[in-house]
């Protein structure tokens, strides 16, 4: 299985995440993650999904179907040098003995600390998968109480954008039929 | 309505409710007919639709009556079907003929009433999700809450149905925006962004096909219902005149081509004929036009037409490799792509098909359908259905159920003209015939339209003959009587060791179909042997006025399945 990244382009309307997450459950595609949130643009959001599929006809399968959602305007599926970041919320078990070692941990990370209680410890990182990976390794000994993860959101490297081209036929980078 | 264009487009636009604004709506994208049958949510659309001059309203006796007799109307005018219901219940009911439409890529616009904006999600009486629910059945849909977005969501509506690859849009609309008022202001331009079918074919792939063919020794041109839709028959006819190629035609394509074609191998596919499927598994390069690789088609894919390369043009760029990986995809409108392709190919240098042609021709020669009139007595459900075809001619309209009466029509019908041919190929719809038939004698009042049907798929929507009876479509019925769901029970002969659990209709009992007619306020008849056919079947012909109302016949013969059977063999 690889995993790939596709940013949507889509409408700004009630029921666009229906139908793309409906698309996803009836054709039996597997998403790994989704983030969806507003752009520069009022009219428009952005659908940051990461998909795994075990070939590439199968992912050209998935971007075909995608742009026939009449609300979405262009599919990109991002390349490996994309800058890729999630964060991820952390809630702690800390006492007096084991708090500074923890945000030692945490400001190697550059995560900041967010809450402080007497028994624990609620901290922010933000970052590729695998570096806040690596940091959940570092922490789990101190006893995570909670943890929420937000979906990846990703963007292109260089000056091009996604949404600055007004044009008439959705691009996709993921192989073309024609 | 009342209303003038030009007063609309001045710079104070008139102020109309919802519902006027709808049927306003409904008469400026053409619509001359609605299926369909009111109820609270969507009553007060019916307020002005009953006072339109230009819009005739059948009330149907069930919502998918409504769905099917719009999938007719499409099918046999090229016009977008319309059917109306009501939210909840009404809304559910009309599901099944959406989903047909969807598999088979009718234009068909469904307008729903919806519970009011303010009660949209509390589990309102008659409430139902019906945008939701279907979401993977439909091409695109809208829920209106707001009367002054009404005119814009049907101009799109229609637009999205009929262009690009054809298919069911849904328009659900809250009471309170049919109530309200808005100022009416009919877009000067249909805002979808993000909608932009393909129609011209890249000359790249069409000069790539082109030279797969001119390497090719054993071609075949794989057409499916796209052909039909896109009304690209003359252009076919012409491909295979200029390149000699042979053709088959799918469940949805029949009539592309002339069956009386020599080149026509017809119908491929689990329930098609020896030379059709032949010609697929031993080509080395299938043209596939307009058709997307059914399994029923195709069978096992990785047994399919083992030695062919694949030219696949589409409008749907989706269904293009989705089955079978294409060596030249091409999307485009198949009209314009069958156009470019005679193009390049007219006097082009082919190579010599004529071992090929003869080796399918044989096969077309040695392996035909057995026609015997009667069968231990009975009539042969394959005779009935040839003999209706001789008697009322290619220029009729045919719909079928969904069974083995239908594969039957599919092949003994008389498919000489594009766009005669009615039924449920992707979905499979039992009940789709008589509703669908009666759509299509709306759509084409000066045609015959006569409806294959089975005694288990009638028994599902014939209240739409009374339908028929009081509006004045003289459709023609034949079920054709094996007492039992025929299909079903063949396959449980052969898979499921001839234990034929729930198959038998017990049709030789209840209903009696021909005493059902006079009832329904049709008329009914039964045949039993081949002696009386003709007369019986010329008396059919002068039932046609536009006063009459349906005609039932109904033709008893059990051993159809054996004859079904034989037929694989």
């Amino acid at each position: 299985m690889n995993t790939h990244t596709l940013s949507v382009l889509v409408e700004n309307k009630p029921g666009v995440l229906a139908r793309i997450s409906g698309l996803f459950a009836r054709r039996g595609y597997n998403i790994e993650s989704l983030a969806v949130g507003p752009t520069e643009r009022e009219e428009l959001s952005r659908i940051t999904l990461q998909v795994s599929v075990d070939d590439q006809q199968v992912l050209e399968q998935i971007t075909k179907q995608l742009n026939k959602l009449i609300e979405v305007l262009k599919i990109v599926e991002l390349e490996d040098s994309a800058v890729r970041r999630e964060l991820v919320l952390i809630k702690l078990r800390a006492d007096p003995t084991t708090r500074n070692q923890i945000i030692e941990i945490v400001q190697l990370f550059r995560g900041k600390t967010v809450d402080v209680h007497n028994d624990s410890l609620t901290i922010e990182a933000t970052g590729s998968p695998d570096k806040l990976d690596a940091l959940l390794e570092m922490l789990k000994p101190y006893g995570v109480r909670e943890l929420v993860q937000s979906g990846l959101v990703a963007l292109g490297r260089g000056s091009k954008s996604l949404t600055d081209r007004p044009k008439h036929d959705k691009v996709r980078l993921a192989p073309q039929s024609n | 309505m009342k209303k003038g264009t030009e007063e609309m487009t001045e710079a104070s636009p008139t102020l109309l409710t919802g519902a006027e604004a709808l049927v306003e709506s409904l008469e400026r994208v053409g619509v001359e007919v609605i299926f369909g049958i009111p109820g609270g949510a969507i009553l007060p659309a019916y307020d002005p639709l009953g006072q339109s001059k230009l819009i005739r309203h059948i009330l149907v006796r069930h919502e998918q009556g409504a769905g099917h007799a719009a999938e007719g109307y499409a099918m046999a005018t090229g016009k977008v079907g319309v059917c109306m219901a009501t939210s909840g219940p009404g809304a559910t009911n009309l599901v099944t003929a959406i989903a047909d439409a969807y598999m088979d890529s009718v234009p068909v616009v469904a307008i729903t009433g919806q519970v009011g904006s303010a009660s949209i999600g509390t589990d309102a009486f008659q409430e139902a999700d019906i945008r939701g629910i279907t979401f993977p059945i439909t091409k695109h849909s809208f829920l209106i809450t707001r009367a002054e977005d009404i005119p814009a969501a049907i101009q799109a509506a229609f637009h999205l149905a009929k262009t690009g690859r054809p298919g069911p849009v849904l328009v659900d609309i809250a009471k309170d925006a049919l109530v309200n008022k808005a100022p009416f202001i009919w877009p000067e331009q249909i805002d979808l962004p993000g909608y932009h079918p393909v129609t011209k074919p890249h000359a790249r792939q069409i000069r790539e096909a082109a030279r797969l063919i001119s390497e090719a020794e054993r071609p075949v041109l794989y057409v499916g219902g796209g052909v039909i839709k896109a009304g690209a028959s003359s252009e076919l006819a012409e491909l295979v005149k200029v390149t000699g190629i042979p053709v088959v035609t799918t469940l949805m394509a029949r009539g592309a081509i002339p069956d009386s074609h020599e080149l026509n191998m017809g119908m491929p596919g689990m329930h098609g004929t020896v030379a059709a499927v032949g010609a697929l598994q031993r080509a080395d390069l299938l043209i596939a036009l307009g058709t997307r690789f059914d399994d029923r088609v195709t069978g096992r894919l990785d047994t399919f037409a083992p030695g062919a390369k694949v030219v696949h043009a589409d409008i749907d760029p989706a269904e293009i490799s989705k089955n079978r990986l294409a060596d030249v995809p091409i999307v485009g409108d198949v009209k314009e792509v069958i156009a470019e392709l005679n193009g390049v190919l007219r006097g082009a240098d082919l190579p010599d098909y004529t071992p090929w042609k003869r080796f399918l021709t044989s096969l077309k020669t040695r392996y035909q359908i057995g026609l015997e009139p009667t069968h231990e007595g009975m009539l042969s459900p394959e005779y009935v259905i040839k003999r209706i075809g001789e008697l009322v001619g290619p220029d009729a309209y045919y719909a079928a159920g969904v069974g083995q009466h239908q594969m039957w029509a599919a092949h003994l019908l008389p498919f000489e003209k594009p766009g005669r041919w009615l039924n449920s190929g992707g979905a499979g719809t039992m009940g789709y015939c008589v509703p669908a038939a009666m759509g299509a004698q709306v759509g084409s009042p000066d045609s015959q339209v006569w409806g294959i049907d089975g005694d288990g798929c009638f028994q599902m929507t014939n209240q739409e003959l009374v339908t028929c009876a009081l509006e004045g479509i003289p459709i023609k019925i034949a079920v054709i009587n094996n007492q039992s769901l025929g299909m079903v029970r063949q396959w449980q002969t052969l898979f499921y060791g001839q234990r034929y659990s729930n198959t038998d209709l017990k049709t030789h009992r209840v209903p009696d179909f021909p005493m059902l007619a006079p009832g329904d306020g049709s008329r009914g008849a039964t045949r039993r042997d081949a002696g009386g056919g003709r007369r019986r079947d010329q008396t059919g012909d002068r039932d046609h006025r536009p006063s009459g109302g349906g005609r039932v016949c109904g033709a008893q013969g059990r051993h159809g399945l054996a004859d079904g059977r034989r037929r694989h063999q």
